[in-house]
């Protein structure tokens, strides 16, 4: 089956995962040389629709997109049209007339994407919906895992923090149980989501139990805008409990790694120590490895949408 | 003196439980005793029974008559079989003062061919401060007061509404699920609903509202119905309060009992609807429960919306489906799997409803209303909703393979439909 759209990773194959990793793999090495520019989307329109502030993932999205050579446009919809009422899918069939070939979604609510993804005729990236699914996040964070473990199986990964407000979580969760790694999540029973026992992993409300052993360590950003109020006691308790210190982290594998999507509240999830210490922390890298996803996942979904129009035209 | 004899027709009777082969006489609007010399209809070997009794259908008038007027309610009612429409003050303006009643009323009967009553809110603007004036508005002719599914969170205010409405004799329906609990959910909190990330309110928040509106029944006396029951975990509570000789009754929506959450998929937005569609054991309970009578009524729920409030994100969407002229057909669903009786889905739709209003129907008894339907159980269809006479065309069942269609609908001896 052949990708038209990158909407999550609960409808990939893991053959399909392993294919963007592979040719991510070799945009990793290649964007550490001089020749990282090519033209592969050379002629391609990307339009990046952020209805969420986002600096980070706008930023490697629009560096993947010009790495390759594809035009690039910003559209902030925060400060657009939807202030002056128009709808998700107006929104979408108007940008639509004008024959982008990807737009890359960020939206607030989940399946948001999904439903954008059904009005257009051109490919669509999921860079994030609601709590539901980031999948480019998750795809660098298993190419993140890979190259510094060595493989992508039989691993223990503790997935930490607030598990229900998370899409990261979520894709995470999805595409390393495809991949057959045995999953811990640890975190608060507030911050856990229902029906968590039937996802086929681990549940932990001790952190110190949930990391015992484990190769890989993803602490999740305690998302306080997400929050109704009343999901933790209080920023110093939650830190207390759940935020990665060095004890803690004492119980993970000597050589585990700690993972952070970003932006991270340092004092809050995690200690600053152990973010800055490069023999644990990969966070620099998984931003590195994030450009790399993203050009992978493009290249791919742009092969087969020029495939797709060729044999239409014929 | 006008008259007609319909032969050769199955007798639905919900009273007495019964499916016979026979005929039925109608004089002057009413079911008469068998009058040989009456003109007749053969009915050719198909069924016949009373009239679908509705409550809650939502009417978008006054205020949104783009999504449903009472002219193309009262058409849809007709086509699905539905020969009284009991509608539902959540409209803008809300219906809570006798004025606004009245205007209702007026639209309704120049415009429906259907028999139409109408609820009222239990308190002004459904917001839950300060009770309606019952009593005005009953006079006016409201057959029950409800706030739908806005829920009077404030427990004094209630009390003393059910306690007013106790010494008026007047029902009151509860929508029940706890405000604070079910706050902000689209769906029911599960592994689906996870999954999907859509944000979800634990079943229990129904059984939490049911509990506490049966307490405040118990300590008033006054006559209840819950609107929509759709959990299991809700109806240990309603036998007990039964049981114990409480004025209740419960309702249930033919979404909850012939759909279940996962037929949300991907976020399809016309299945939702408030409150959210449940797991696959709570419809089974629900179709055990309408079974063995601990549920009362079936109802439509019907809520007509538009496109646009539907073709959003789904936390975003609308809830609400309409359901006038898909009610029959999947409600034979049941029959189909043999789950329920036809006997047993007219005492649901018709009968129970028509007693619990204290409205004739409901009935194939001599000088009963002859309020009736003609249908045939059998006839397979492919749903499509463009062809639905109401104005709005969300429904879930677009596009799905159904069973049943009616043949004729008379009100009052009249035919107000024919297939």
């Amino acid at each position: 089956m052949q990708l038209q759209h990158l909407l999550g990773i609960e409808p990939l194959q893991p053959q399909q995962i392993k294919e963007i990793l592979d040719l991510a793999d070799q945009y990793a090495d290649r964007n550490r040389t001089s020749s990282r520019n090519s033209k592969v989307l050379a002629g391609c329109t990307q339009i990046n629709m952020f209805f969420e502030n986002s600096t980070r993932t706008q930023a490697s999205f629009e560096i993947a997109g010009k790495r390759l050579g594809a035009d690039v446009m910003n559209i902030a919809m925060q400060a657009s049209s939807i202030k002056k009422g128009e709808t998700l899918v107006d929104t979408a069939l108007t940008l639509n007339a004008m024959h982008p070939d990807l737009l890359v979604v960020r939206h607030p609510h989940s399946g948001a994407v999904d439903l954008l993804a059904q009005k257009v005729n051109c490919a669509v990236l999921n860079a994030g919906d609601g709590r539901h699914e980031h999948p480019t996040q998750a795809l660098l964070d298993a190419l993140t895992i890979r190259r510094s473990k060595g493989r992508l199986h039989r691993l223990n990964i503790a997935i930490c923090g607030d598990i229900a407000h998370s899409r990261v979580a979520r894709s995470n969760l999805i595409l390393l149980g495809k991949m057959e790694n045995r999953i811990r999540l640890v975190g608060p029973a507030t911050l856990m989501p229902a029906g968590i026992n039937e996802f086929g992993a681990e549940v932990f409300h001790d952190m110190e139990e949930g990391l015992k052993d484990v190769d890989v360590v993803m602490m999740l950003r305690l998302q306080r805008e997400r929050m109704d109020g009343g999901f933790i006691p209080s920023e110093r308790e939650y830190y207390h409990r759940y935020g990665l210190n060095a004890a803690k982290l004492s119980n993970a594998k000597p050589d585990a790694i700690v993972m952070h999507p970003g932006p991270m509240n340092r004092g809050v999830e995690i200690d600053g120590d152990i973010a800055d210490d490069l023999s644990r922390s990969v966070i620099q890298e998984q931003v590195e490895m994030g450009v790399a996803v993203r050009m992978a996942a493009m290249d791919i979904l742009m092969r087969n949408r020029r495939q797709n129009l060729e044999e239409a035209q014929r | 003196m006008t008259s007609l004899r319909i032969t050769n027709v199955h007798l639905i009777d919900p009273e007495l439980q019964t499916i016979q082969l026979g005929s039925l006489t109608i004089i002057d609007g009413r079911i008469a005793a068998d009058d040989l010399s009456a003109p007749t209809l053969d009915g050719r070997g198909k069924y016949l029974a009373p009239g679908i009794v509705d409550i809650g259908v939502k009417v978008c008038e006054p205020g949104e008559r783009h999504k449903e007027s009472f002219r193309s309610a009262g058409l849809a009612a007709a086509a699905g079989g539905v020969t009284t429409m009991v509608t539902r003050p959540d409209t803008d303006p809300v219906i809570d003062s006798p004025e606004t009643l009245e205007f209702a009323t007026r639209r309704a009967q120049a415009a429906c061919a259907v028999h139409t009553y109408q609820m009222a809110a239990l308190t002004k603007g459904r917001l839950g401060r300060e009770m309606t004036e019952i009593g005005f508005m009953q006079d006016a002719g409201a057959v029950a007061f409800t706030d739908c599914d806005s829920v009077v969170s404030d427990t004094k205010v209630l009390s003393r509404a059910l306690t007013y409405a106790q010494q008026l004799g007047a029902l009151v329906i509860g929508h029940p699920q706890d405000p604070g609990l079910s706050k902000g959910a689209a769906a029911t909190s599960g592994k689906f609903a996870s999954l999907r990330a859509i944000p979800a309110a634990s079943p229990m928040a129904e059984r939490l509202g049911l509990e506490r509106d049966l307490a405040l029944v118990e300590m008033t006396g006054a006559k209840y119905h819950a609107d929509q029951i759709s959990t299991a975990l809700a109806l240990p509570a309603l036998e007990r309060a039964k049981q114990q000789g409480l004025d209740v009754t419960a309702g249930v929506s033919i979404h909850h009992l012939t759909l279940n959450e996962f037929d949300v998929a991907d976020y399809r937005s016309f299945f939702k609807v408030k409150p959210p569609l449940r797991s696959e054991e709570d419809r089974l309970a629900m179709v055990a429960a309408l079974a063995a009578g601990i549920l009362d009524i079936i109802s439509s729920m019907h809520t007509p919306q538009d496109e646009e409030s539907k073709r959003l994100p789904f936390e975003q969407a609308a809830s609400g489906a309409v359901a006038l002229e898909t009610l029959l057909p999947a409600a034979l669903r049941l029959y189909h799997a043999d789950q329920l009786s036809l006997p047993q889905l007219f005492r649901a739709m018709s009968l129970n409803p028509a007693k619990l209003l204290g409205l004739p129907g409901g009935s194939l008894a001599q000088g009963a209303p002859a309020d009736l339907i003609l249908f045939d159980p059998d006839t397979p269809f492919v749903l499509d909703r463009f062809k639905l006479h109401s104005k709005s065309k969300n429904t879930p069942f677009d596009g799905q393979r159904m069973q049943g269609q009616v043949l004729a609908t008379f009100v009052h001896g009249q035919k107000v439909y024919q297939r």
